[in-house]
């Protein structure tokens, strides 16, 4: 999988998305987009994943991503949105085998069943498969939302806030989870809302504001004082953590 | 990590949990089989004319040798009454899921959305002002206008909604809207109508089985067969449509498109049903509701088990409508409407709680 790479070089979207830059996300590895609400982020990953109407010039593994026939694209990259509840009437299992089945329609095999359950197991679900999604908390949603993308095995994965609605010990987990299948050779795309996490896992960046990219990179080369106070409009310390990862703090406006 | 076969212990029992939990699911498709047959034997065999049970199974078996008498209730009025209750349980039911299902609204149904009033004053018009929109005559001109003005009702509520790019909850709001414009429009042909033409038209709004003919039945079957065919085609796409519609996008689904296709096909069941028997009202609000509570929303059972709760509702509604009040054969619809009434009133307290 170490073709994966993901290169985008043009989106634009009416007056939502105007990117020209040559933006990268490596195969292997975490990127992180990073930027004011507004500014873009989920757009961008939509017009990716071909929910949104964009027009997009990138490739993936050195071909065109918009000459792959649409059922191959919707199987290479899958876009995780920002998720809420769920009052469906679906156990877990089912919501798992919903997500590879929309992908390969047709009969049940025992195949479908053993790629359900190692997702599952994956994420550590073993012990609420059979639970219905109602009954879950927020972070466990998360991890079965997480399930459904990587039993469908795609080639991106594109996460839309994943940490958003968790508590710091969920937060971690996801992330150890997303380190993983990064370190297993997937290209993993993700929007965080919060610095920190961002700086401790992200091994690329891509800073967004106003539907423009600012400045796209390695991460050590993004996560400065000067590039993160122009794209959030506050003051901000940029010190060098324990672990040679950055540690960022807020000052003031 | 790997994804490949698990043969760890906690995988096995996962996916022992999980056959169990679709074996449990077919059980319940089986028995609500079981039970749509025993409520189909009880409708044939009870009922006005007081034929002992015995002589009503040998006139069906052997019609030749029954006295014409019993051949004619049993062949004539209970079975072809009873099929078209189960044929037209199954098909408010099977709207009525879908509806649910594609609008993500427990409350929508043929008649939340208008369909059903629709219908009736399309028929009323064909009775009282003897307007056909189809070159038919008779009861048929009232049926067929039935079918025309419940796909006109399903259009207009679909133009609407894109004309103002509405949300999914509007689109239940507009359909209600539209059932209180038909409902208008029915009371001023009620009150313009002579006392004949009035006693036709209870026909339409409380519903009936009581004409059943060989066409009704083959059209109701034949839509109902096709949509049953339709939905298990697009069932895993359906079913992620639970999951909301952006998740569903994400997974591929071209979601506006399959919520309209779906939802036009639902008005053209319905049509055929409102067509045959007037409204009857609730079948197709409390069957999905059954089947949910019991199998989940997983297509493959929910929507076989809901067909199965409307028929068995329906077959149930006929027994009890000839049964209430000896020698007086109810209108069904106010039946159903008696019994679904309290089910409605829950379904909406249940929402606000889970709110």
């Amino acid at each position: 999988m170490a073709t994966d790479t993901l290169w985008v070089s043009r989106v634009s979207l009416e007056q939502r998305l105007a990117i020209d830059a040559t933006l990268v996300a490596p195969a292997g590895s975490i990127t992180v987009l990073l930027g004011p609400n507004g500014a873009g982020k989920s757009t961008l990953l939509k017009a990716l994943a071909g929910i949104e109407p964009a027009r997009v010039q990138a490739s993936l593994g050195g071909h065109d991503l918009m000459a792959l026939p649409a059922a191959e694209r919707r199987a290479a990259l899958y876009y995780l949105p920002q998720l809420g509840g769920n009052q469906a009437a679906l156990s877990v299992h089912e919501a798992v085998l919903l997500s590879l089945k929309t992908l390969y329609p047709g009969r049940l095999s025992d195949e479908d069943l053993a790629r359900v359950m190692a997702a599952l197991a994956a994420m550590g679900l073993e012990a609420l498969a059979g639970r219905r999604l109602a009954s879950l908390s927020g972070g466990q949603y998360q991890r079965v939302a997480i399930a459904q993308a990587l039993v469908r095995r795609p080639r991106v994965l594109m996460l839309d806030e994943p940490t958003s609605a968790l508590d710091l010990h969920q937060q971690l987990r996801v992330l150890e989870w997303l380190r993983r299948e990064a370190d297993a050779g997937r290209t993993v795309l993700v929007a965080l809302h919060d610095l920190n996490l961002a700086a401790r896992f992200a091994d690329h960046c891509w800073l967004l504001k106003d539907g423009r990219c600012q400045v796209a990179g390695e991460a050590e080369a993004c996560l400065t004082a000067e590039h993160l106070e122009r794209l959030f409009a506050v003051r901000l310390a940029v010190e060098t953590g324990s672990d040679a990862r950055p540690r960022i703090q807020a000052l003031g406006l | 990590m790997s994804l490949e076969a698990v043969t760890d212990p906690a995988g096995a029992a996962m996916a022992d949990g999980f056959r169990r939990q679709e074996a449990r699911h077919r059980a319940w498709v089986l028995g609500g089989l079981g039970l749509l047959l025993t409520a189909l034997a009880a409708d044939l065999l009870l009922g006005p004319g007081s034929h002992s049970p015995g002589e009503v199974l040998r006139a069906l078996w052997y019609p030749a040798e029954a006295s014409p008498l019993v051949r004619i209730t049993v062949w004539q009025i209970r079975l072809p009454t009873a099929l078209l209750a189960i044929l037209s349980g199954a098909g408010l039911a099977v709207a009525g899921a879908q509806m649910q299902t594609v609008l993500d609204n427990p409350l929508a149904d043929p008649f939340t959305l208008g369909l059903a009033s629709a219908a009736s004053f399309g028929a009323a018009l064909a009775v009282v002002a003897g307007i056909s929109l189809l070159p038919l005559a008779g009861h048929l001109a009232a049926a067929g206008n039935a079918f025309v003005f419940s796909l006109l009702a399903a259009g207009m509520i679909h133009l609407l909604s894109r004309l103002r790019g509405v949300g999914l909850d509007t689109l239940v709001l507009l359909g209600i809207a539209t059932m209180f414009t038909f409902n208008a429009l029915l009371g001023l042909l009620q009150y313009l109508a002579s006392p004949d033409a009035l006693q036709q038209l209870v026909f339409w709004s409380l519903g009936s089985l009581a004409r059943p003919s060989g066409l009704k039945l083959g059209l109701i079957a034949a839509v109902l067969m096709a949509c049953l065919l339709l939905s298990q085609r697009l069932g895993w796409q359906l079913g992620a449509l639970r999951l909301g519609g952006l998740q569903a996008q994400a997974m591929g689904v071209r979601v506006a498109p399959l919520r309209l296709g779906m939802l036009a096909v639902m008005a053209l069941l319905t049509a055929v049903v409102v067509a045959a028997v007037g409204t009857i009202g609730f079948v197709g609000l409390v069957a999905p509701h059954m089947a949910r509570l019991l199998v989940g929303e997983q297509q493959r059972h929910f929507l076989p088990l809901s067909a199965l709760c409307g028929a068995t509702l329906m077959c149930v509604a006929d027994l009890a409508s000839k049964l209430v009040v000896p020698g007086l054969v109810l209108p069904i619809g106010i039946v159903t409407a008696l019994a679904g009434l309290p089910a409605f009133f829950l379904l909406i307290l249940r929402r606000r709680r889970s709110l």
